[in-house]
């Protein structure tokens, strides 16, 4: 596992030396995406308490476009697939693999990113902003809030991949890369609960 | 350009507000002068203001958490004294809109700017000393912590003399926080200050989760950790768990505030019972993070002064984690009136009571402990026995609003208000109180003037009864709480009465003011050369006070719950000392970024609630830059040389031998 990867790197093991240390680091990160894990399934609460408060307006099946949110989906599946080669790389201490592979993965995540800004713009331009009701505003927060956590990733692999410029693989590098990994990935796994319970079961 | 600020949003025509903004302008400025006189400014950031210490950042959040619990019982005052005049038809001296910010403010305070800083303060000053370890697991992130919360502090405080503040209650319900029914800046106080501290607690929570499970030091298995750590466990698993719902919570009420959305809206599908659901969601898990680690506190206390081993130590521990899981299936008790039926009801009403089982077995416990020990009635064994009979009181008045058929009469009376205080002010401020005169000597090397402790826990005590117990009387003749004014001229006496315990109590809060100022200035006399003033069990004990930045010269091993009460009986009833050879301790360096996010963040918020949105940004991106820069710097941490840890470890050494 993610740990098991890293101890090798700890190689310094001093009696004195167990702050911070990668491993610590790697725990720390997934107590956190835990805490975040939180705020997806209160989102996805409130989500489908006001599913049906529509006031009128549209509901799931008269406004998502399942072939665009299908390329999205695909979009983020490979980009999973092009992070796990990144940590590979990693792993095998190629560099500028890993520099490829991130940009890789920096590009699918910018798509995905520019298609949900394209439908969430459609959404709004047709008057089904998140202030025309309250399923509207649960489904704009929900999709969005993850949105937003796929455009921090994307400025985090912006930031790894100056550093790796910078820096190389490095004690300050590595753990890095492993925590965005766990980020990425979990973002994977929310998106497939949102394509699920939002999409899928909204177009039933 | 200044969006909705103006000069108009200062409130000129308050003479209570002005005269207390005089006052924090004229404190602020003594406290300032005497820095630039003293040329301390340097001292103050370097040595705390920039600290990652665990033991330092525990100190300033008792401080930060002292001078608010000061402003909180300001309002607490004001609202008695009120109550006391405004009978049968009389309005008193404050105006609805200005009492209704008064109950909020106070609430608001107390829970999160004195209560929730005491225990935080009390875990970072103990819970690394406890278990052997150098330093918590992110230091860094601890120093960040302390400045989020700090953010939200200044923001609060801010509110008082720049505009308002919510006049909707502690938790802000909607639809009366929503943007039509509350469209001042009131609110938007609330929701960023709670919003930006919010966040630092969380990641006090991940801290602390992580150091006691991953820094723990040799042969300190779980069930060897003193139960102040295991509350304190428990206590940050409820943090991790729950303050997400409060973030989620406060940013959907955002939405529906800034870009008109409706999650909480009476119209447009929005469901305002979603919004009661998640805030206590979060709430009740909040009230077990405030208590669990007063649990530990007494616990230690106990244990230390009846000179015995914990009676029950793993039944302590179980009923710990029992309360950490019940804690999150009772939330609805809190809104039994919602009418979500009589089996929702029942399920919330039984699980509410199954909690007063662990907790009983915790008072036996410390019931227990006491028997056939020999109980020493210093200050600390006092908050615990005033605990033990008051939270008990409180604890039955819960069971009995539990139940879902006696709620529909009691809810939103005074009633509600005279139990959650028994088991605040029972629980949490005697255990906080008792914590700080217990483990004081540890942060400064002396102990706390006994007599004046005393005093102040009589005052407290007495004055919790008195100012307490007429609330539960009126709330049968049907007294409501968040009342401004109200008709009936009886229920005066009771109100009069309740004003007289409050005055009490400020009588205590003197007290302690005056035992700080006495203790310090008698501080040679109280001096505490030894680290182990009361004889203590556990390893933080083990160490000199204040104990040295690296905490341990020698990482300890344990064998046992209470090793280092065994390693003194072994050694002659002393303590054993460090000895040769040391070697260089790896500690991390202080941080100029921490407070400067907290300094950005508290700008942010500001520009936030006055709608001010060209300030908000540069707030923002100066947050994400000062946050880029600590990502890059690398000589974030360094080697103390051993012949130092030698030279420090000496000192101590030469002080004990003198001593004796």
């Amino acid at each position: 596992m993610a740990t098991d990867t890293l101890s090798n790197h700890e190689g310094h093991a001093h009696e004195h030396d167990h702050h911070d240390t990668a491993g610590t680091k790697v725990f720390g990160f997934w107590v956190y995406l835990m805490s975040d894990l939180v705020i997806f399934g209160s989102l996805f609460a409130t989500y489908a308490v006001l599913l049906r408060g529509t006031a009128g307006g549209p509901s799931g099946a008269d406004i998502f476009d399942l072939p665009l949110i299908l390329i999205n989906t695909f979009l983020l599946l490979v980009s999973s697939f092009t992070y796990g080669m990144a940590v590979l790389s990693m792993n095998a201490n190629r560099v500028n693999q890993v520099k490829a592979w991130l940009a890789a993965t920096f590009l699918l995540g910018a798509g995905f990113i520019g298609l949900e800004l394209y439908e969430f713009h459609h959404l709004i331009h047709l008057g089904f902003g998140p202030d025309r009701s309250a399923f509207l505003s649960a489904f704009f927060t929900l999709v969005g809030t993850h949105g937003l956590h796929v455009t921090f990733g994307l400025i985090w692999i912006l930031v790894m991949l100056v550093q790796l410029q910078t820096k190389g693989l490095t004690d300050m590098t590595r753990p890095r890369i492993m925590c965005l990994s766990l980020f990425w990935h979990f973002l994977d796994i929310v998106w497939i609960c949102v394509f699920s319970f939002v999409y899928l079961m909204g177009v039933l | 350009m200044l969006g909705k600020l103006s000069l108009e949003a200062i409130p000129y025509h308050e003479p209570i507000i002005m005269v207390v903004a005089i006052a924090i302008a004229i404190g602020g400025a003594f406290v300032v002068g005497a820095l630039t006189y003293f040329k301390k400014w340097k001292w103050l950031w370097t040595e705390w203001l920039t600290s990652v210490d665990h033991k330092k950042l525990g100190i300033m959040y008792f401080i930060v958490a002292l001078v608010m619990l000061i402003r909180g019982f300001a309002d607490a005052i004001m609202m008695r004294t009120q109550l006391a005049m405004a009978a049968g038809g009389a309005e008193g001296y404050l105006p609805p809109h200005h009492y209704d910010q008064i109950f909020t403010a106070h609430g608001v305070i107390m829970i999160f700017f004195v209560a929730m800083p005491m225990v935080i303060g009390l875990m970072n000053l103990v819970v690394p000393l406890q278990i052997g370890a150098r330093d918590v697991a992110f230091p860094f992130m601890n120093n960040l912590s302390f400045w989020l919360f700090a953010a939200g502090v200044i923001l609060v405080n801010i509110s008082l003399v720049v505009g308002e503040f919510a006049q909707t209650g502690w938790l802000a319900y909607a639809p009366l926080s929503g943007i039509d029914y509350s469209p001042g800046v009131g609110v938007d106080y609330w929701i960023w200050a709670l919003q930006i501290s919010g966040i630092g607690t969380t990641l006090t929570g991940i801290n602390f989760f992580v150091t006691i499970l991953k820094m723990r030091t040799k042969g300190m298995t779980l069930f060897r950790m003193p139960i102040f750590t295991w509350t304190s466990l428990c206590a940050n698993i409820l943090i991790i768990a729950s303050f997400p719902i409060l973030t989620a919570t406060i940013a959907l009420l955002t939405l529906d505030r800034y870009l008109g959305m409706h999650f909480f809206t009476n119209d447009f599908g929005g469901n305002m019972m979603m919004y009661v659901n998640l805030i206590w969601a979060w709430g009740h898990p909040e009230v077990y993070i405030l208590i669990l680690p007063a649990f530990g506190v007494f616990s230690e206390v106990i244990a230390t002064f009846a000179r015995k081993r914990l009676f029950g130590y793993g039944t302590m521990v179980w009923a710990t984690v029992a309360i950490t899981f019940l804690s999150f299936i009772v939330w609805l008790h809190h809104f039994f009136t919602m009418g979500a039926g009589a089996n929702v009801n029942a399920f919330f009403g039984i699980a509410t009571m199954i909690i007063a089982i662990p907790t009983g077995v915790k008072i036996f416990n410390w019931l227990f402990t006491m028997y056939r020990g020999r109980l020493e009635f210093t200050s600390p064994v006092l908050w615990t026995l005033g605990f033990i009979i008051t939270f008990t009181l409180g604890g039955m008045t819960g069971v009995m609003l539990a139940l879902p058929a006696a709620n529909f009469v009691l809810h939103n009376s005074l009633f509600v208000i005279a139990h959650f205080h028994n088991v605040i002010i029972g629980g949490v401020v005697f255990g906080m109180l008792a914590g700080l005169t217990f483990w004081f000597p540890k942060a400064f090397g002396f102990k706390l003037d006994e007599k004046w402790g005393k005093r102040s826990f009589w005052c407290w005590i007495i004055g919790f009864y008195v100012a307490f117990m007429p609330l539960y009387v009126l709330s049968f003749f049907g007294a409501v709480r968040r009342m401004q004014s109200y008709e009936n001229g009886d229920w005066q006496s009771w109100m009069i009465i309740a004003w007289v315990g409050a005055v009490i109590i400020l009588c205590g809060i003197a007290c302690t003011v005056i035992q700080f100022i006495v203790s310090i200035r008698d501080r040679k006399k109280n001096q505490d050369v030894t680290g182990d003033p009361w004889d203590g069990r556990t390893l933080e004990w083990s160490t000199s006070s204040p104990a040295p930045f690296y905490n341990f010269a020698h990482l300890p091993e344990v064998n046992d719950i209470d090793d280092f009460w065994d390693q003194k009986q072994r050694n002659g009833g002393k303590a054993p000392l460090s000895k040769p050879p040391y070697q260089d301790i790896h500690m991390p360096k202080d941080t100029w970024e921490g407070p400067l996010i907290g300094l950005f963040a508290t700008i942010a918020g500001f520009a936030l609630v006055w709608h001010i949105w060209w300030l908000a940004i540069v707030g923002g991106v100066a947050t994400f830059a000062v946050f880029m820069a600590r990502v890059f710097r690398e000589d974030v941490d360094y080697y103390v040389p051993a012949a130092e840890v030698e030279r420090i470890e000496r000192e101590h050494q030469q002080r004990v031998e003198m001593q004796a």
